[in-house]
């Protein structure tokens, strides 16, 4: 049995463990196309604010992990995949075969179309050569423009005021991290951030950028003053890599499309991670879902596929957890709740003075969603209560009261029922 | 023989004295806030139910962890976070669905029960016995495993 992974990320490395575990006896190889041993992306705001040196992001800190395990490790970029003779091919030409396929090749950074987003001080903060050219820009009062205040955006934020960059932020939504955090949660954040010294503006975009002399000047949109900067840095969102599986006949939407084994709609071919659109927890529609948790779990799932023995995915389900300059906030699951008409409550509890907010919505009496700011005792909890569907029963009339209550309402449900 | 942790809630009188022992034992204080063990209230049943890690078989917080910041004991089978490694990215804190690691904005990194490398400081506190450490077979863990199970995908996947 020869089990390919193409990526190196948290997922092509959990599957690749995982797929040691369960076949002793397979071949296992693990591509990548970074010139690094396999790293963790979530490390790079780490390594960029000097908190850890390039080793502390690697994925597995002992030299001689992957051969250990037998897990081969090559360094490639694959151009295709053909399915139907199970082979693919690198950009060197050379090919692999395969018995079973996992496709786990990760998202990459969006640059908006604009009008100088090419320009040599213009960086996408995603690889470790990225943060490594960003390190060397981001000096101590150097101007730093940031586009868009999304989850990566805002991780990135920290390490750059930690630096002494002197940050701007400019989002299109109405406010910070507008796909992870409710309307008041996110304007809690502004506000956090903007009296540690950052200028946010949202409900704006730049329309073009522009070198002058030293510094890049960027026009903002609605004839807003233009803004000079040193650096700027994209974190305009991400997009499935899935560019070289154009003909293979692999079903792909906005991502890979897979069913809730991981398996595409190809034969003996897997997909996992940032570039599946996998089935979602709740909509039960298929779901772009570029977190960590998701991808391991995932890529769990689809070596057990992959080695022969069953396993099925709940389904997608987003949660995350997020630090802005000291500021703490997570957000699980369907956190803008449901309808009233299909039994939608819920309650949010606001502290703007303390900066704490919690927020859970309700489907009858089960959790589907939650967003917390300045929490961090036994968050998990909230994900362990969506995801195992309990019914809270009286607790939730509780906690509709007193929103805090929530490790209590587990303690006195979930076990209860287990 | 592996131990665990076995918590009888009906023996609890909620004088957290496990608090403050696991507090002393991790950091020297005696400051509840510091503690990996919870002592939680049930005002309306009149109940405290001490709570931690239970070294589950899953792991969630170790499979998510990007940094391999958190390994098994392989004496005491505990998972335990090693500080050194661990950036204080929190994504282990929203994994665990039991809400069992949680970040310290002290030192910028998570903590969880770590067993006290066999000798748990919580157990030997106890004055009433709710806390006790026992042969892992005896504790009844089951039944949150069983939950734990049905957090994702089957429990096999950790196999």
């Amino acid at each position: 049995m020869r089990h390919l992974i193409i990526g190196n990320g948290p997922t092509g490395l959990v599957a690749a463990e995982t797929l040691r575990r369960l076949q002793p006896q397979a071949d296992i190889v693990l591509i990548g196309d970074e010139a690094e041993p396999p790293y963790s992306r979530m490390a790079i705001p780490y390594f960029l604010q000097g908190g850890i040196g390039v080793d502390g992001t690697y994925l597995r800190k002992s030299p001689d992990h992957y051969a250990k395990r037998r897990i081969q490790l090559l360094q490639a970029r694959v151009s295709w995949v053909d399915p139907v003779k199970k082979v693919i091919e690198l950009a060197d030409g050379k090919r692999e075969r395969y018995d079973k396929l996992l496709i786990a090749t990760g998202s990459h950074p969006v640059r908006p179309d604009v009008p100088g987003m090419d320009l040599p001080n213009v960086h996408t903060c995603w690889t470790l050569d990225d943060a490594r050219a960003i390190a060397a820009k981001a000096k101590p009062g150097a101007r730093v423009l940031q586009l868009g205040a999304g989850f990566i955006g805002c991780i990135i934020m920290e390490a750059l005021a930690a630096r002494g960059a002197k940050l701007t932020i400019v989002e299109m939504g109405d406010r910070m991290v507008p796909r992870m955090m409710t309307e008041k949660a996110g304007g809690m954040i502004k506000h956090w951030v903007e009296r540690k010294g950052v200028s946010v503006h949202v409900n704006e975009a730049i329309t073009a950028i522009e070198q002058q002399g030293d510094a890049l000047v960027a026009k903002v949109s609605r004839g807003g003053t233009p803004i000079v900067a040193d650096l700027v840095i994209c974190a305009a969102g991400v997009r499935p890599n899935i560019g070289f599986l154009a003909g293979s006949g692999i079903e792909i939407g906005r991502g890979i499309r897979v069913d809730n084994h991981m398996q595409t709609s190809v034969a003996d071919v897997y997909a996992a991670g940032d570039v599946v659109e996998a089935i979602g927890f709740h909509s039960g529609q298929p779901e772009l879902n570029a977190i960590q948790p998701n991808a391991v779990d995932q890529a769990r799932v689809a070596a057990h596929n992959m080695a022969g023995e069953a396993t099925v995915s709940q389904g997608s389900l987003a949660i995350n957890v997020l630090d802005t300059l000291g500021l703490i906030s997570s957000s699980f699951g369907q956190w803008w709740g449901a309808k009233k008409e299909e039994g939608g409550t819920g309650v949010e509890l606001v502290d703007e003075g303390n900066f704490r907010y919690l927020s859970l919505q309700f489907q009858d009496d089960v959790l589907i969603g939650a967003t917390s700011l300045g929490w961090t005792e036994h968050v998990g909890v909230l994900r362990g209560l969506i995801q195992t569907r309990t019914r809270l029963g009286a607790w939730k009339d509780r906690l509709l009261a007193d929103p805090t209550g929530f490790m209590a309402a587990y303690l006195g449900s979930a076990q209860k029922a287990a | 023989m592996q131990k665990s942790l076995h918590i009888d809630a009906s023996k609890c009188t909620g004088c957290l004295q496990c608090e403050m022992a696991c507090s002393y034992e991790n950091y020297g204080v005696f400051n509840l806030a510091k503690s990996r063990i919870k002592v939680f209230n049930f005002e309306h049943e009149g109940r405290k139910v001490p709570y931690t890690c239970t070294q589950c078989a899953e792991a969630w917080c170790m499979n998510a962890c990007p940094v391999d910041a958190i390994a098994i004991n392989a004496a005491t089978g505990a998972k335990v976070v090693n500080e050194a490694v661990c950036v204080g990215c929190k994504v282990c804190t929203i994994a665990c669905p039991f809400g069992t690691v949680n970040y310290v904005a002290d030192t910028g990194k998570v903590q969880k029960c770590d067993l006290c490398d066999g000798h748990p400081a919580c157990a030997e506190a106890c004055p009433t016995a709710a806390i006790t450490f026992v042969d892992s077979d005896w504790t009844g863990l089951d039944k949150m495993r069983a939950w734990a199970g049905k957090t994702d995908t089957a429990a096999r996947a950790s196999a």
